[in-house]
């Protein structure tokens, strides 16, 4: 596969908004926003009206778009951090980058802000290596390549469709984690990308990420609603069942997926300690997730990122919905994610953006 | 790119499994790059396996405690076995790893010098090897913030709290900064490409997961993987070279796997002085890029019956599926199948279990 060449105009940077001053957080990514079209969207139980300075591209989204599109024809809920996904869907272009309104750029190892954008562009227009591990990394960095013992014919490596970068200061711990050491703020750069092998699991999180959603669209999925899900990443599982979807998706595909780079800095925020007590359900449901995804299979037939989410969503019912009603729901959200997809994801729409 | 001076300010105070490591070292011209490894090395006892030319007197630097082994030494220890050492390529260093008695030991070639840190900083190798090994590995679940175990990380959010704990690190693979471990074509093409990328990562390969394992710079757990780092039959009359570590690390990872013992790359770095000749490569390497296509599906296909419980049985049914499958690729893989069950046979001998014996004497 050759290097893709992703334009301007091909990218939705996706924000969703869950604090309604976004005055800081637009104008510290300025630089790096401001060539490319954006979505916000409001979390519909955020009761204050957004603030947004000028100078951008952009169309907002708020819960009367969101009830106009989706209405009552649909189990999932697009508040919280969920919020983002309203703006997957209606989202016109081919590549979108999302990350958390909590984060600002970060600066490399030598002082310089890391243009986070545009590094997630660089890791979907080369390619992935999943089949064997580069002990050198990307091979397609400045200064790189496949190493001794790196086989010829997997070295034109397959599309990479989903980029997941990381956090410098809080990194995305969880909250016993965080709690039990309170202080701990990530302040490792580690200068590389690389691709996440097939049928290796990783938790992906939701906090800066970026994918190809022609290809891979429908598979983000807004699916996984802890009971006591809250407005803090450590009180939610919903980008972690996400990315388990994802990734298995990318393998069933032959997609690829990259992590590394790039950082973005992520502010201090919340109380891990409080927190302890809504994200335990979720550090439960975890323990039944990787078996599964260790032995689940899909039919060769399922071969869009739809087939695949529609085949999976039949099986989580089947084996994970008997464990735990979490993952009935979540079944069902996923087929209607499809089906919402279908309709308005990529059909016409006057509410497209 | 310069590697590092004046690393005896940076020697640490209590050299780490100072009695349990032995570091290998392959060489057919000189140990004169001991010298600037001696404030890190020289606690540690050496096994030099000196290939080429058994009349050649290797000197090695004062001060160091080591046994030093020619041809003449391996065909008199190993008699008839001696036929699975590789002569004339460096993959005769897996002899010295046979004939160790410590629980660890640690690889490096002749031309690998001490790197520096971003921080200019000059960096003991064997110092971050140990810290590797003696910590577990993650193979299961991938954790993207790297290893778990390092100072200042930790397991991210929708890390199963089950896999924490990890599993015994059975390998730790080291990277090279300035000459990178390219292969003969990439070098021709790119002769003037230097690795100057510090990459402050150590990470779990995954399990199922094969890679290409360099043995500039290596270290392993000898009682947990010894017997499947065998490297192979590679240089004087043989059709391939430049192949032995890749060879003993796709045997390795899949008994790794096999066995959930956990391998490592990434940290530490060495600086790589010597680019080697790329059409000298090539010649040797011709052969291999070809039957490396059928080579790594392969292993990556390779399934090991469940009553494999250990290294030895795991490396003998490997080699069996060896010869059933390669052969007909090159009658190479036939005779290399043959060399991995002497290769056993020899290992055991020389290690027979609950022989607790010591170090082999210096010349």
């Amino acid at each position: 596969m050759s290097l893709e060449n992703i334009r301007d105009d091909e990218v939705d940077i996706v924000i969703g908004a869950l604090h309604s001053d976004l005055t800081t957080f637009m104008n510290e990514w300025k630089p790096m926003f401001c060539r490319f079209h954006l979505i916000i969207v409001k979390d519909p139980d955020l009761k204050e009206e957004l603030r947004i300075p000028d100078g951008f591209n952009l169309n907002v989204y708020t819960k009367s778009d969101i009830d106009q599109v989706v209405g009552s024809s649909t189990s999932i809920l697009f508040s919280g951090y969920s919020c983002r996904y309203f703006g997957y869907l209606v989202s016109q272009k081919r590549y979108i980058i999302s990350m958390d309104d909590d984060c600002i750029p970060a600066r490399d190892n030598k002082g310089f802000l890391v243009d986070a954008i545009a590094q997630h562009i660089s890791n979907l227009s080369t390619p992935a290596t999943p089949f064997f591990f580069n002990t050198l990394y990307d091979p397609f960095r400045e200064g790189a390549d496949f190493v001794r013992g790196y086989p010829f014919s997997l070295r034109s490596g397959v599309q990479c469709a989903l980029s997941c970068g990381l956090w410098l200061n809080l990194a995305d711990y969880d909250a016993p984690t965080q709690a039990l050491k309170p202080e701990q703020r990530n302040s490792l750069y580690v200068d590389a990308v690389m691709t996440v092998p097939a049928a290796a699991m990783l938790p992906i999180s939701g906090i800066n990420v970026a994918f190809n959603r022609e290809v891979l669209g429908p598979a983000l999925i807004p699916a996984l609603r802890l009971a006591g899900e809250g407005k803090l990443r450590w009180e939610t599982m919903e980008d972690i069942w996400c990315g388990m979807c994802v990734k298995f998706v990318c393998d069933h595909l032959g997609l690829g997926v990259k992590t590394g780079l790039p950082y973005v800095w992520r502010n201090d925020r919340g109380n891990a300690i409080e927190s302890l007590k809504k994200e335990w359900e979720g550090v439960k449901l975890m323990e039944e997730v990787v078996p599964f995804f260790q032995s689940v299979r899909l039919p060769a037939s399922a071969a869009t990122a739809e087939d695949c989410i529609v085949e999976l969503a039949k099986v989580v019912k089947e084996r994970l919905g008997a464990v735990d009603p979490v993952f009935t729901r979540a079944a069902g959200a996923m087929l209607d994610w499809v089906r919402l997809w279908k309709s308005v994801g990529s059909g016409a729409s006057s509410l497209r953006a | 790119m310069e590697p590092a001076t004046a690393t005896a300010a940076a020697a640490p105070p209590v050299p780490a499994l100072k009695d349990e490591l032995d570091i290998v070292i392959p060489t057919i011209r000189n140990l004169d790059f001991l010298e600037m490894w001696r404030p890190f090395f020289q606690p540690y006892h050496l096994i030099i396996v000196q290939d080429g030319d058994p009349s050649k007197i290797i000197k090695v630097p004062e001060g160091f405690d080591y046994e030093l082994y020619n041809r003449n030494d391996i065909n008199k220890i190993l008699g008839p076995k001696a036929s699975c050492i590789s002569f004339k390529d460096s993959a005769c260093r897996c002899f010295g790893y046979m004939v160790s008695k410590k629980k660890y030991v640690f690889t490096i070639d002749d031309d690998c010098f001490v790197a520096k840190d971003p921080a200019g900083k000059p960096i003991n190798a064997l110092e971050q090897h140990i810290k590797n090994l003696l910590s577990p590995s993650t193979p299961f679940f991938f954790n993207t913030l790297y290893d778990p175990f390092r100072d200042g990380a930790d397991f991210v959010r929708g890390y199963p709290f089950s896999l924490r704990e990890g599993v015994p690190t059975a390998v730790s693979h080291g990277l090279w900064l300035n000459i990178p471990d390219y292969d003969a074509p990439t070098q021709l093409v790119k002769p003037l490409e230097r690795n100057t990328r510090f990459v402050d990562a150590v990470l779990t390969i995954p399990r199922g997961t094969l890679f290409p394992m360099c043995g500039m710079n290596l270290a392993f757990d000898r009682e947990l993987i010894g017997p499947a780092m065998y490297f192979g039959l590679m240089g004087d009359g043989q059709p391939i070279g430049r192949y032995d570590d890749m060879w003993a690390g796709w045997c390795t990872k899949v008994i790794c796997d096999h066995l959930g013992l956990g391998v490592k790359t990434g940290l530490p770095y060495i600086f790589h002085s010597k680019a080697s000749n790329p059409f000298v490569n090539l010649r040797k390497e011709y052969k291999g890029i070809f039957w490396q296509e059928e080579i790594i599906p392969f292993f990556q296909q390779a399934v090991l019956p469940k009553d494999c419980t250990t290294v030895q049985k795991c490396y003998i049914e490997l080699a069996k599926q060896v010869k059933e499958k390669l052969s007909k690729v090159d009658p190479y893989f036939d005779k290399l199948a043959d060399a991995m069950v002497t290769w056993i046979e020899a290992w055991d001998e020389l290690n027979p279990p609950e022989a607790a014996v010591p170090n082999g004497k210096a010349k």
